[in-house]
Parts: C-alpha cells; structure tokens; sequence
C-alpha cells in the first residue's frame, strides 16, 4: 500500500483520493485472496496456488494461469484472460464494412489474411456478390502461405520452449521469406489487409508467382531439415509423447477445432468438410494423429505445412488472368482511369468513399480453416454501411478450454510444452 | 452450388429445422433459411431440452459458438445466438432465443455442450445476460471489478482522454471517484 500510494502522491502532486484509497484496498484484497496458498494437505504435502503469467515468456503472449499444484503436479488449472482486450467487436459497430476490414488482421495477428478472408466471406455472404476466380486463388495462395508463417512461428516457439534453441532462428528465416511476398503483394508485412469484401485491394504486383515458386521449391526441403532436428529426437519425444492428452469425444464436447482436434485422430478439415471458396479443386491430403497428444499435435502441423505447399504449387499453376474484384461499383470502387472520363464512375467512387457500400440486412455467419481452428465471423446487418453487430468465433478461444483437462494430473514443466501445442494467440481470444 | 441451390437444398422436409420444429411444436416460434443458413427461433425455457435433442438424435456434437445481438430498444431486447456443428451430418444450425431487456436470463447449455462454458461467460460480461446453472459464471475479458456491460448498445463508445501534465486536473475533475 505503502508503495502505491507514494506513487500515486508521485505522479498527482498529491494524496490519493479516499475513494481511491477503497477501490485499491479492495483490490489488494481480492489479488490476496486468490494468491494465499490454500495449505490443503495433498500426498505431497500441503498444496500451493501458483500465478503462473501473464508476463511469463512460455504463455505466448498475456495469458495468465492460476495453477494449484500438488508438488510439482497441476491439481487444477484456471485460466484468467482479457490482458490484451481491446473492445474490436465494439469498434466494428462504429466503423464502416471498408474500415472493419483493417480491424481484422489485429484478431489473430500471426495468421491475418484468414481473419480478413472470412470477414470478407462473411460480407460478400450478406451482398450476395461471387467474387472473380483469380481474387479467390490469389486468397488460397496467400492463405495457404499464412497457415505455413503461422505454423513456423509456432514451431519455432515450441521447441524454444522446451530447450531446442536452433529451431527457432531456422523457422524464422523462412517465415522472413514469406513475409516478404505478404510485402510485395500489400505493402504491410504482418497487418496485411489486403482482402476486401469484392475481391482484393489491388492486383497481385509483378514478380508475385516467381516469388512465390522460389519459396514451394525451396520450402519442402527446409521441413526435412526441421523434421531432422525434431521428429526422431529421443529429447523431444521424451518431452512431448504421452504429454497433454486430449481424446476425440473430450475435445469434441469442449468445441475444440483445427490440429488439436485433427490429432485427436479425427479427420475434420473445414477446406474438406465443409469447403469454401475454390480449395474443391484442389487435391490435398488431411493429416491425422492418432493419440492426442503433444507429439501428434507437432506431426499434424509438421504435415499441414507439406500440403499448404501442395495447394499452393497447384493454385499457383492455375492462377487465371482476369478481374481482380468484382465488377460491382455499389461494392467495390470503379478503376482508377475510368474516374476521369465517366461521371459515373466519379460518383460511384465518391459515395463508395464518403458512405461506404450498403449491406443488405440479414445475418450470415461464415467460415474459414484458420491455422487454429474454425474461424468464424457473425455479421448482422442493419441494411446501413456500418454493421450492426459484428462478433468473431476465435478457435484459440475455445481450444483454451481444453488446457484443463490436457494439464490436469501432469508436471509443471509438462505444461509448457502443452500451452505451445495448444498454440494460443492472445490477440484473437481477448479480442 | 449457388446460394438459391443452397436455399432450396435446405427447405426439404428432412433439413434438421424442420426436424426440430415437428418434435417440439411449441418451443419452436419460427424457423427459416436464408443465404443457406438454417435458423430456429427457440423459446429460452425450452433451450435445454432442445440442444440435448439436438445432440442426442440429430448429432449437433459442437456447439461452436454461443453470442448475442442487442436490438435495444425494442423488446424482446437481446438475442442470444448458438451455432451449432453437425460433424457427422456435415450440417449447421442457428438457434436464437429472444430474451427480454429486464434481468435477461437464459438456461445454461453446458451441461449438453461443456464447451459453451467459455462463451456463456463472454456473453454474460459483455451482455449482462445471465445464464441459470452455469457452474463458473463470472466476468473472462472485462476487468473483475468493472461497471456495465460494454456491448450493450446504451452504453456509447467510450475513450480513456490521455494524462498529460496541463490536463491532469480537468482530466481527475471528470473521473467518478474524484468528484467530492
């Protein structure tokens, strides 16, 4: 108290308020209660409550976990979240479909374009507009791009969690690459927005397809080298097999999606399910583990990265010329030149950019395979240019409420490696 | 498939709308299908005995996502949506129930879906809409002690005005707690 109070007299010039005083006795009351050791007895002698976060490096971000341990075994798991809430679902209701769009790529911030491709989805759902063939490629190969950026970074973390140092700087030259190519196309390296409901913001730049040919045939070999380092490692086997186990009918109850789910030995692949977009035409294969656990999570993405390179050799080769957004001036503006010498096209780009586009009013949910799981957008629709409600189904979110039961029963340092396979990204679970 | 494909697809009898709407005649109040999304509009005192038959006979195993809309002022005043993921049957389903604007109140469905836990409690912080029999419900993205329930559409757009040292005064003048 002591403390905060010198503070608090430090930065006003003067006494905290009464009022003041009261909110933060109450406070300090609160964070006593929930950190006093219970001092239950356990078979390991008296219990403890451990606050493990949110300023931990191994929770990937601000998550925060109330553990009680018994020894050095997680009796029970608490999740406390919402370090990083930043109110998007609020803000959309106050912004224009156009300016939602910049919102998205702040959801899940290590796979943007699926957050800006199924909220594009979502809106196009409601407008009804089917956008041109090569606008949709150019979402699979970028997407497909994304899930393997994503799952680098996750890679990477992982196995720097558990001790492999040099895993990390190999993931991250390659996720360099691909972030490179996410420059070329949109000028933003990680906060891409570059899907807009109607297709694309621009046309793919030149020297896009040899980039992109340069990584699929060079990438394939870099998860060899990976694969070399981990896959029969006795170390690695040793921390992850066996780890954080997670059955089929659990992780289904739980609404538990995407590898996690997959590893489980369920084969549910929203791309193969339930498919959106053009992946129908695309032949690819969806892994499967078979014992839900930490290792099996590891081999699930290890696989997912191959065939995201199988899809893209495939979208890169059918890659149509063509529009680049839909030909629908109420939803997406004229191009440039014709602003000059159509006075329709002047006003249709002048009400586009001071109004914005009218969705019609309905709702619609959309959906599309993230790197984590089903990502999900609910927009309803008010007939304005603003939605009227706008609120994300985040897989980490619910994938989240699996750490209980996968952390109940094992080892503090088991739980490490259990949150880097859940690979939980802060950003899309506080919103 | 286009969308009227889609839309015609689920119009047959057999679409589990319709299914659900024969079993309990009651509690359904209406159903339709649009942009090919199936929607039943349930009665929230029959919510519980709905998603178990919704799971038990027509294999809804996820419940994928559970929020609301606030259509204030009208009444009733919130909707609390479920999305619901047939994985065997490859379907979707969207349940609404209506809920009145004074102490909102739903039954919990986590006892059928465990993994609506989450959610119910992301609804009830950002809704204030409470949720009978929920066993954990407490505020998850909101600080503990905070007032109000930021998604409600009477409470505006707030901002927090940033403390420099020529308007810290005006700035505490304004705050709740220093107004004495």
């Amino acid at each position: 108290m002591g403390l905060v109070q010198d503070a608090i007299r430090w930065i006003l010039g003067r006494d905290m308020p009464d009022d003041v005083a009261q909110l933060e006795r109450e406070r300090q009351r609160r964070i006593e209660q929930m950190l006093i050791p219970t001092w239950e007895e356990g078979e390991k002698g008296p219990r403890m409550v451990l606050n493990m976060g949110p300023q931990h490096p191994s929770t990937h971000g601000v998550l925060r976990l109330f553990l009680e341990l018994d020894g050095e075994t997680v009796v029970r798991l608490e999740p406390d979240i919402g370090y990083l809430h930043t109110g998007i679902e609020k803000t959309f209701e106050y912004k224009k479909y156009e300016q939602g769009v910049t919102l998205t790529p702040r959801l899940d911030y290590l796979s943007n374009m699926f957050n800006t491709w199924c909220f594009c989805m979502a809106v196009e759902k409601l407008l009804q507009v089917e956008i041109p063939p090569r606008a949709e490629y150019a979402r699979v190969i970028l997407g497909e791009l994304q899930r393997i950026a994503s799952h680098l970074v996750w890679l990477g973390t992982h196995a720097l969690d558990i001790g492999a140092l040099s895993v990390f700087l190999y993931c991250f030259r390659e996720r360099e690459m691909i972030l490179d190519i996410f420059e070329m196309v949109s000028g933003a390296r990680m906060m891409a927005s570059y899907f807009r409901p109607g297709g694309l913001a621009w046309d793919l730049p030149d020297g896009f397809e040899e980039a992109v040919a340069n990584f699929i045939e060079l990438f394939p070999e870099r998860v060899d080298n990976y694969e070399q380092l981990l896959t029969d490692n006795p170390i690695w086997k040793e921390r992850t097999q066996g780890v954080g186990v997670i059955d089929t009918a659990t992780a289904l109850s739980l609404s538990v999606t995407g590898p996690i789910l997959r590893a489980t030995g369920l084969e549910w692949d929203l791309r193969k399910a339930m498919p959106y977009s053009v992946y129908p035409e695309f032949e690819f294969d969806v892994p499967v583990g078979a014992h839900g656990d930490v290792y099996d999570r590891y081999r699930v993405r290890m696989q997912e990265m191959r065939e995201s390179v199988r899809i893209i050799r495939q979208a890169l080769e059918r890659l149509p010329e063509g529009a680049f957004r839909v030909d629908n001036h109420k939803v997406a503006p004229p191009p440039k030149e014709e602003i000059y010498l159509s006075m329709e096209a002047l006003i249709h780009h002048f009400k586009l950019w001071t109004e914005g586009m009218r969705v019609p009013p309905g709702e619609a949910y959309a959906w599309v395979e993230s790197p984590r799981g089903e990502m999900g957008f609910y927009v309803v629709s008010d007939g304005s240019a603003r939605p009227y409600r706008v609120h994300m189904r985040a897989p980490s979110f619910a994938n989240l409420q699996a750490m209980a039961p996968m952390a109940e029963g094992s080892l503090v340092a088991d739980l490490i490696a259990i949150i880097a396979s859940l690979d939980p990204v802060l950003g899309e679970i506080d919103r | 498939m286009t969308d009227v494909d889609r839309t015609h697809a689920a119009h047959q009898p057999d679409s589990p709308a319709h299914q659900l709407q024969a079993a309990f005649p009651e509690a359904v109040e209406a159903l339709h299908h649009r942009l090919g999304e199936a929607t039943v509009i349930v009665q929230a005192k029959a919510l519980p005995e709905v998603a178990r038959w919704l799971r038990d006979n027509l294999q809804f195993e996820l419940c994928v996502d559970v929020t609301a809309v606030d259509y204030w002022p009208q009444e009733p005043r919130f909707h609390v949506v479920y999305h619901v993921l047939s994985i065997s049957r490859r379907q979707r389903l969207r349940l609404k129930v209506p809920v009145a604007g004074k102490r909102p109140k739903v039954p919990t469905v986590t006892d059928v879906w465990p993994g609506a836990n989450f959610y119910e409690r992301e609804v009830f912080d950002m809704f204030g809409i409470t949720f009978d029999g929920h066993p954990n419900l407490k505020r998850i993205l909101m600080p503990e002690d905070w007032e109000g329930h930021p998604l409600r559409k009477d409470v505006p757009l707030g901002e927090e005005p940033v403390q420099f040292t020529h308007n810290v005064e005006e700035i505490q003048r304004k705050k709740p707690y220093a107004k004495q």
